[in-house]
Order: structure tokens, then sequence, then C-alpha cells
């Protein structure tokens, strides 16, 4: 009797105890996988545009699932874009990252209770200076957190208020306390000298 | 050789649909991550940016492989 081959895909040991024919294996014919119409009627009941431009609905439908995932992957590509953007701002953030010292106000022209706007640190960044009852000298920028509205200090009820949608910092911190805002106001640092007021930094914060 | 068995159809769709969920749920991670990203940036917070960065490719490096696997299929 000649040795059996041990490999199990051997073509002779086909059909032994243990094995299983190659048959087996061979591709099977799904029931769908033929030309339907969508109405499921077989095709010389079918009107003649049909019959003429026959499509295979389940092949079709298999291609579209296909041209989702490609276009979910591009979309995945999209956002990888939007976070080397982000990236790369934050590399010319870290390079502009030193903010000039910058005159903004005289002390004796700025009174209790009251506030006044400037620019800082660039001409198009509006920036409140406001000086409380009691003395203190608060700064923050003026843009809202949320959209970018120009908040308004309102010093009796100690808060600044955005107008666009309600949203409401409280004064002494600049810290979001109600409305759709994500964030504090950044607050900028300030420096008397004499009677002069000097900005000189931006500090945005978290919370 | 060993013979490869070929899927039916409706198993390819299974895998198909297997293959789409998990690319669905890498999206929305990474959507979510831009978002946190952006608001850590506007915020002052730049060291969550890189790492972001990193997370957000490796996400994409895996859809283009499950990508590459869906063509094979």
């Amino acid at each position: 009797m000649a040795d059996i081959d041990p490999r199990v895909d051997n073509a002779a040991r086909e059909g032994l105890a243990g094995t299983t024919p190659t048959s087996v294996y061979e591709p099977t014919r799904d029931p769908e996988d033929v030309t339907v119409a969508p109405d499921h009627r077989p095709m010389d009941e079918q009107p003649k545009w049909r019959r003429d431009f026959a499509i295979d609905v389940p092949e079709d439908n298999f291609v579209a699932r296909r041209d989702f995932a490609k276009f979910l992957v591009l979309t995945s590509g999209a956002f990888v874009a939007g976070q080397a953007w982000v990236a790369a701002k934050s590399l010319v953030r870290r390079r502009d990252a030193a903010s000039p010292r910058m005159k903004i106000a005289s002390l004796s022209r700025l009174s209790l209770g009251s506030a006044i706007m400037f620019a800082y640190p660039t001409g198009s960044e509006p920036c409140l200076l406001i000086r409380t009852r009691d003395g203190r000298l608060l700064a923050y920028s003026q843009k809202c957190t949320h959209l970018s509205c120009a908040v308004i200090p309102e010093l009796d009820r100690g808060i600044l208020r955005c107008p666009c949608h309600d949203g409401i910092f409280e004064l002494s911190t600049g810290r979001n306390i109600a409305g759709p805002p994500p964030r504090p106001l950044p607050a900028i640092s300030i420096e008397v000298v004499g009677d002069d007021v000097y900005a000189t930094g931006v500090v945005e914060r978290m919370s | 050789m060993k013979p490869r068995r070929q899927l039916t159809r409706t198993q390819r769709i299974t895998v198909v649909y297997g293959v789409i969920c998990f690319v669905l749920i890498l999206v929305v991670l990474q959507l979510w991550l831009l978002t946190a990203t952006v608001d850590a940036y506007l915020g002052g917070d730049l060291g969550l940016v890189w790492p972001a960065l990193g997370a957000s490719s490796a996400c994409l490096l895996l859809n283009l492989g499950l990508l590459r696997y869906l063509a094979k299929l």
C-alpha cells in the first residue's frame, strides 16, 4: 500500500476519512446573485426599457455600500487635514507668542465704575479696560468666546453680557457663568506705571 | 494548495456592514477629537494639538487599511 501524503490539502487524500472534498470549497451560487427587478417579477414581464437596461439591484446596492465606505474614509482624511491645520496654526502662534507692551490708557482719565475700549495686541482685537467702583483694574478681550460678538460691561450687575445669545461672564474673573460661551474671556495682563496703564500680554484660558 | 473559500454575497455584505460600522465609529471619534482640539487651541492649550494630530492620523491609516481590505473582498 502506497504511503499517504500527510498534507491535508493533497488531492490524493480527497474523499478519505477526515478530509473534505474540494467541491465543498467551490463558490456556491447565492440565490440573490442574479439580475432581478425591484418588483421581483421575471424579466419577460418587465417593460422593454428595463429589459434593455437591466440593473442587478443587489449588485448595485453592494457597490453603493463600498462607495459609502470610500466617502467615510475621505471624510476621515478631511478631519486629519483639519487637525494638521490647527497644528500649523499652533506653530505660528508659538512663534508670535511675545505680546507687545503697549500703553492703553491714563489712569487719571478713567473714573471709578467706568470702562473704555482699546485694541490689543493688534488693531483688530477689541478689548475692554474696566475700573471697578473699588478701584480695581480689569482688562478682557471684548470678543465673546461663543461667536465673537462684542460683550458689554454691566458694572451694576457685576457681569459682562453678550447681547447676541445672552452669554454672561463674571466681571471680576471673566469666567463664563451662563449662556452658550464655552470658555472664559481671554484676560489682558496690565501694568500700571505712574498714571499710565500698559497692556503686557493676553492670557487665554480653558476654565 | 488549500483552495481559498469564497464568501457568498450575503456573507460579503455582512463583512462590508461590519467594516462600515467600524469606519463610522473611527470617523465620529475623529470628529470629536477635532472639536476638542479646536476648543483647546482657542482656550490657549497648545499641548493637545500634536497628540491629537497623531491619533487622528492613526485613525485615518486604520480606515485606509479597512478600505483596502474592502476593495480586496
